[in-house]
């Protein structure tokens, strides 16, 4: 929307209001602020309620918000996936399954195949078990886009099989058993006090992550300037990184404020034969390293859809199959490659979700296909084809892990919370397509 | 059917065919086109005009018949192929993306990419305000999805992006249908100016009007047939209806293989 400062009349600019202003030199999508209101409403509202009726607000702790990121990771990382596959207009069911599949395998070459030749606890093992369990998530995608892409099956024909292939092989290799503990470093991958890096390694996250968003927003004005486009308002850029970094450094202080539990506090002082009474010892989680699995896929797939070709094809195909076709875009190809990369995110998933369960259970992953769709379509990702983001679908499932979460705190009981994720599903959906026929 | 036999013919197709299902929809047409030469080429709907010109740009796969470029047979599977003979297209449907922009559309399947790999969208949407400049000066809405055009911008966009890679041969199917008295003009003023750059236009048109003012020789089909082909210059308005409606040559056209010969 650059260029529209500059080319609408002066007429127009004046009947603006101030915040229509506001969104127009920032160029804040207004849906993303929307999300970030409901989302507020949301946490802010299970507190309350918490503190009403049971006496005590546990939503809006630092413990309770670290385990929210971490919860989200596995999801988040298959809804910016899933918002490949709806923008072109497919749909992907069997990303549980493929999960269940994918941790399953990881669980048996980690556990059953890998100590043999390797000896148990050795280091290859974890990068071994991740690499092949991305693979083999890889190439069950794959397999679905070919089955979509080359054959003309529907997405959702091949992929409500695959649902039941994938759980059903899962249950098969490994006859129906819990293959647990997996590899010590594995399940670092998930989470938990050792699974984060602490608060020195979290201020250096947020103070890479304050640098980048000042660089891309310098790097933007220089961008503009050089092809003489119009820019932002110079106190629009200073508020954007302003706030930006604000919010950046305000999560770390957050994550750095929830302390290890007594148990492993005094699990560590005695491994590190430290004098210190347990009681004066102050570790912080810092960001566990799930939630920096999600950031870096969300920042890779962010990449991946505005910066490259690849990316371009796909909303191209999404807003209009034939013309894409028509401008030599080899759409197969790409319906391939989406499927593909779906898997694989489903393989990184599986590896988060099992590291955090320290197993491999065979039901593991079940239903989350549905989560995973209902992430990204609140995260504003259209059945129509061809609109979407990724952040969108990351924040969609943090919304839809703060409802589970918040209804679990009060003490919802599990039909009730069914109910009501089903019922915000609708909603959300619904309210998004009047946002739509308004915005046109 | 030539005008001047001495020089190759810029696109020469040959006998081509395609039947879907039963029906030949299009059944051993022939058709050349020269250098800064517009070719209309006419029929009723179902004639076959669409399909033959779908043929020659890549998206559908001819039964039997050859196509040659510059004399030499070029093998034409699908629209990157097409593309790299230098055949551009401007569909009926203008088969644009609806919900990038402009720039993404006029780059869409040869984006510019920087030393990195990445797009380049500042590059392309300079390149495009410059074509866009060029074409439609008028437009400045270079950062809406396409949806939000309208009929002439939408078509402007579809014309821009054809222009843009060098075509020299271009295809336009029903280029002013969507479009008002004064876009017309503008794509006939543009016509114009393709033509003296040497390049080679295939025209579909309905409206007998416009290929009048626009083509040098018309290439009449009936039910998937050739009915004949004739200088514009040579006939009038009146016998090419003949031709369309009955398939009847007049004396100064060439007859095709589906000139009827009752009369």
């Amino acid at each position: 929307m650059s260029d529209t400062t500059q080319t609408t009349g002066a007429a127009k600019v004046e009947n603006e209001g101030a915040f229509t202003r506001f969104l127009r030199a920032t160029e804040i999508d207004a849906r993303l602020l929307g999300m970030i209101a409901a989302l507020i409403v949301i946490w802010v509202g299970f507190h309350l309620y918490g503190q009403i009726v049971n006496g005590y607000g546990a939503f809006l702790t630092p413990r309770n918000l670290w385990n929210l990121s971490v919860q989200t990771a596995s999801i988040g990382v298959m809804a910016t996936g899933m918002v490949l596959i709806i923008v072109t207009r497919h749909i992907d069911l069997s990303v549980g399954s493929i999960l269940g599949f994918t941790a399953m395998s990881m669980a048996i070459i980690q556990v059953w195949i890998l100590p043999e030749f390797l000896g148990l606890g050795h280091p290859l093992i974890w990068p071994i078990a991740v690499i092949s369990g991305l693979l083999i998530g890889c190439l069950i995608g794959g397999f679905h886009g070919f089955l979509v892409a080359y054959l003309g099956i529907p997405a959702f024909i091949v992929t409500l099989g695959g649902l039941l292939v994938w759980r059903g092989a899962a249950f098969l290799m490994a006859r129906g058993e819990t293959i647990s503990p997996v590899d010590a470093t594995f399940s670092k991958l998930g989470g938990g006090p050792y699974g984060s890096i602490g608060a020195a390694g979290s201020w250096a996250v947020g103070v890479i992550a304050c640098a980048a968003l000042i660089w891309l927003l310098f790097n933007g004005r220089t961008q503009r300037r050089r092809f003489k486009f119009p820019l932002r308002p110079m106190w629009a850029e200073l508020f954007l990184g302003g706030v930006g970094s604000a919010i950046i450094l305000g999560i770390v202080l957050l994550v750095n404020s929830y302390p290890w539990p007594k148990g492993i506090v005094r699990q560590y002082v005695a491994a590190n034969n430290l004098q210190t009474p347990v009681n004066e010892i102050f570790i912080s989680h810092g960001f566990a390293i799930p939630v920096l699995i999600l950031i870096a896929v969300g920042v890779a797939m962010t990449f991946l859809t505005t910066r490259t070709r690849f990316g371009r094809y796909v909303f191209a195909i999404g807003g209009n199959p034939e013309a894409a076709e028509l401008a030599g875009i080899n759409t197969r190809w790409v319906t391939v490659k989406i499927f593909a990369i779906m898997g694989t995110l489903a393989g990184l998933s599986a590896v988060i979700s099992s590291a955090r369960l320290n197993s491999a259970t065979n039901n593991l992953g079940t239903l989350d296909e549905l989560y995973v769709i209902a992430a990204a379509v609140i995260g504003g990702t259209s059945f129509a084809g061809g609109i979407g983001t990724i952040y969108g679908a990351i924040l969609g499932a943090l919304v839809m892990q703060s409802l589970q979460t918040g209804m679990v705190l009060i003490g919802f009981d599990a039909a009730i919370q069914q109910m009501v994720v089903g019922g915000v599903l609708v909603v959300a959906v619904w309210i998004d397509t009047i946002y739509r026929r308004r915005a046109k | 059917m030539s005008k001047e036999n001495h020089i190759t013919p810029l696109v020469e197709i040959k006998d081509l065919s395609i039947a879907f299902g039963g029906i030949k929809a299009v059944d051993h047409a022939s058709v050349d086109l020269y250098p800064g030469e517009v070719v209309a080429i006419l029929g009723h709907n179902g004639a076959g005009k669409s399909t033959l010109i779908k043929i020659l740009s890549g998206a559908y796969k001819r039964d039997s018949g050859t196509i040659l470029v510059d004399g030499k047979e070029a093998d034409i599977n699908n629209p990157r192929d097409a593309k790299k003979y230098g055949i551009e297209t401007i569909y009926q449907t203008l088969a644009v993306a609806d919900n990038v922009d402009a720039a993404a559309n006029l780059f869409l399947g040869r984006e510019v990419l920087t030393n990195w790999g990445t797009l380049d969208d500042v590059a392309m949407e300079a390149e495009a305000r410059k074509v866009m400049g060029r074409l439609n000066p008028n437009f400045q809405r270079f950062k809406d999805p396409v949806s939000k055009l309208s009929g002439g911008q939408r078509q402007s966009v579809a014309i821009a992006r054809a222009i843009l890679f060098n075509a020299r041969i271009l295809i336009m199917d029903e280029p002013t249908a969507a479009l008002g008295p004064q876009e017309t003009e503008q794509v006939g003023q543009l016509i114009h100016r393709l033509k003296e750059d040497g390049i080679g236009i295939f025209l579909i048109s309905h409206d007998i009007h416009d290929v009048f003012d626009l083509a040098d020789r018309v290439a009449v089909m009936k039910n998937g047939q050739m009915v004949g082909y004739a200088r514009t210059k040579d006939v009038t308005k009146d016998e090419v209806l003949g031709m369309i409606i009955l398939g009847k040559c007049p004396a100064a056209a060439i007859p095709g293989p589906g000139a009827s010969t009752d009369f």
